[in-house]
């Protein structure tokens, strides 16, 4: 499936979750140890095309996050809503955050990646559970 | 190499104008630019423009020929995007073909129609300016970008909701006499506190408004005014450009803008001249924790020290260091592909002494400015002096 609106499979974003439904997500790691989330075909920092998949943590934390209550209208029935930057081992990950109230997130929060979907349009995306 | 004068500014008032079409925009400020340079239309050798959402606001692409013909110059055109730095982009271009005597006579500018989408729908198109797939698809909003910016920067440096407010309140001071400007009234840190949220920490006073605007300035080479007794005593001397990764997830810092930083050293280098030299700057205070960012990346102030700098009242009209004498993006108004050489138009005003605010600035010689594109994947700075 895809969920990009123009019709083309978003190949590297789809595959990744994906991946994460069948809990087994990965990333991209170039010579250097750099990280990256798909889709690349090389690493942005070295250059280097030689990129292998590597399983991500299960765990990570939430380095940065806002309560968004003016949405777009993809997201009119989700606000409000709490976006985070989290931190996977050596990757960041943004993510719509579910199952906390807005009040009790905070920085260093476990979480696990998870697909969930919009309220608004029901389309797949990125999501954050507590771990 | 020549140097790069800028002859004549023209601006439109920034706001809501809904029923004003971007050609209609654009087309007063070049005719107020031309009226300003008393250079002759023909004398044109291109236009640069600057727009970022016409797709999407006007159903208008290619705007580069059809901003030409309403400008009444027949030259050629190309339009430059790259987000809300889009006009900053278009200058940058403009001056490095000067310098290198590609051409004599340069219209550069910029317009954005966005009141037209309404809210949500500006909010969705100014959404395209980040990752589709890693950030708009979760939920990110532009507010909540540099949200997520300035929790970091609380949590690596410090600072407050308040130290923001000042940043507003501030910014809407320098625009109370400045007529062009979107809102020229005062508000107050408690109306700032007050006010309903968009993305914590940052609320609606925390926002630039949705603007409707063009600007436009006439660019000439120091040979030309100087054979056509052009008046043109201010030069762009610098001009820098740095990047990033696009998505925030993917940059070396959260709390930082080393594209920003990438840009101002250039343009330092370029000019000739340091972080000591400025006498104020112009920065992209989209959201209030965008004027602390940019001031840090600009070297004026220390990583994590200009969070407190309007609170402190350094960066007022009455402090050392006047920022956003326009009133910034925040009270002047932000449409976003005409914010780059408004910016460079005001701080022209200010160093010829002919700006509303030029009192606040009376033996200024060098002023800065910052103009980013997105969460500053894209940054561009430029550097006016008053020339010898």
């Amino acid at each position: 499936m895809t969920d990009n609106p123009t019709g083309a499979r978003d190949a590297g974003y789809d595959d990744f979750l994906d991946a994460v439904e069948t809990g087994e997500p990965y990333y991209l790691a170039c010579p250097e140890g750099h990280g990256w989330l798909p889709p690349r075909t090389v690493c942005p920092d070295c250059g280097s095309a030689d990129l292998s998949e590597e399983s991500l943590p299960g765990a990570g934390e939430v380095e940065t996050y806002t309560v968004a209550h003016v949405a777009a209208p993809s997201f009119a029935d989700d606000a409000p809503y709490v976006t985070a930057i989290t931190r996977f081992g050596p990757v960041r990950v943004t993510g719509l955050l579910r199952g906390v109230a807005p009040d009790d997130v905070e920085r260093g929060l476990a979480v696990e990646l998870a697909v969930g979907a919009s309220e608004t349009t029901g389309r797949r995306l990125l999501a954050l559970d507590p771990r | 190499m020549t140097g790069v004068r800028v002859a004549g500014v023209g601006l439109t008032e920034f706001g809501e104008s809904p029923e004003r079409t971007g050609r209609e925009l654009f087309g007063t400020a070049a005719d107020r630019a031309f009226g300003d340079a008393g250079v002759p239309r023909d004398d044109v050798e291109s236009l640069r423009y600057g727009n970022f959402m016409g797709e999407l606001s006007e159903r208008q692409g290619h705007q580069g020929p059809l901003m030409a013909e309403t400008a009444g110059v027949r030259a050629p055109a190309t339009r430059y995007e790259s987000a809300c730095a889009s006009s900053a982009a278009a200058l940058r271009s403009a001056v490095r073909d000067v310098r290198h005597g590609e051409e004599d006579v340069v219209l550069v500018g910029g317009a954005e129609r966005m009141t037209n989408l309404g809210t949500a729908g500006a909010t969705e198109a100014l959404a395209i300016a980040a990752d589709e797939l890693w950030e708009v698809r979760a939920g990110m909003t532009f507010p909540g970008a540099y949200a997520l910016m300035a929790q970091a920067y609380f949590a690596a440096y410090g600072g407050d909701r308040e130290d923001l407010a000042a940043i507003a309140v501030k910014n809407h001071e320098h625009a109370l006499d400045n007529e062009l400007a979107q809102y020229q009234r005062s508000i107050t840190v408690d109306d700032v506190l007050d006010a309903p949220p968009v993305a914590e920490p940052l609320g609606l006073y925390d926002s630039c408004p949705i603007s409707d605007g063009a600007s436009a300035l006439v660019l000439v080479s120091e040979e030309y005014a100087a054979e056509h007794g052009v008046d043109a005593p201010v030069a762009v001397t610098g001009s820098g450009q740095g990047g990033d990764g696009m998505a925030l997830q993917d940059r070396e810092h959260l709390a930082r803008t080393p594209a920003a930083d990438e840009a101002a050293a250039a343009a330092y280098d370029d000019a000739g001249v340091g972080p000591d030299d400025v006498d104020f700057a112009e920065v992209h205070d989209c959201f209030t924790i965008a004027e602390a960012l940019a001031l840090e990346s600009l070297d004026l102030y220390e990583v994590g020290e200009a969070i407190g700098a309007a609170r402190r009242g350094e960066t007022t009209r009455d402090g050392d260091l006047p920022v956003n004498l326009s009133g910034g993006l925040k009270a002047k108004g932000h449409p976003v592909g005409a914010t780059g050489v408004s910016q460079v138009a005001e701080a022209t005003q200010l160093l010829r002494g002919d700006h509303v605010n030029s009192d606040a600035v009376a033996d200024a010689e060098v002023g800065v400015a910052h103009n980013a594109g997105g969460t500053v994947a894209s940054c561009i700075v430029h550097i006016l002096e008053v020339a010898a």
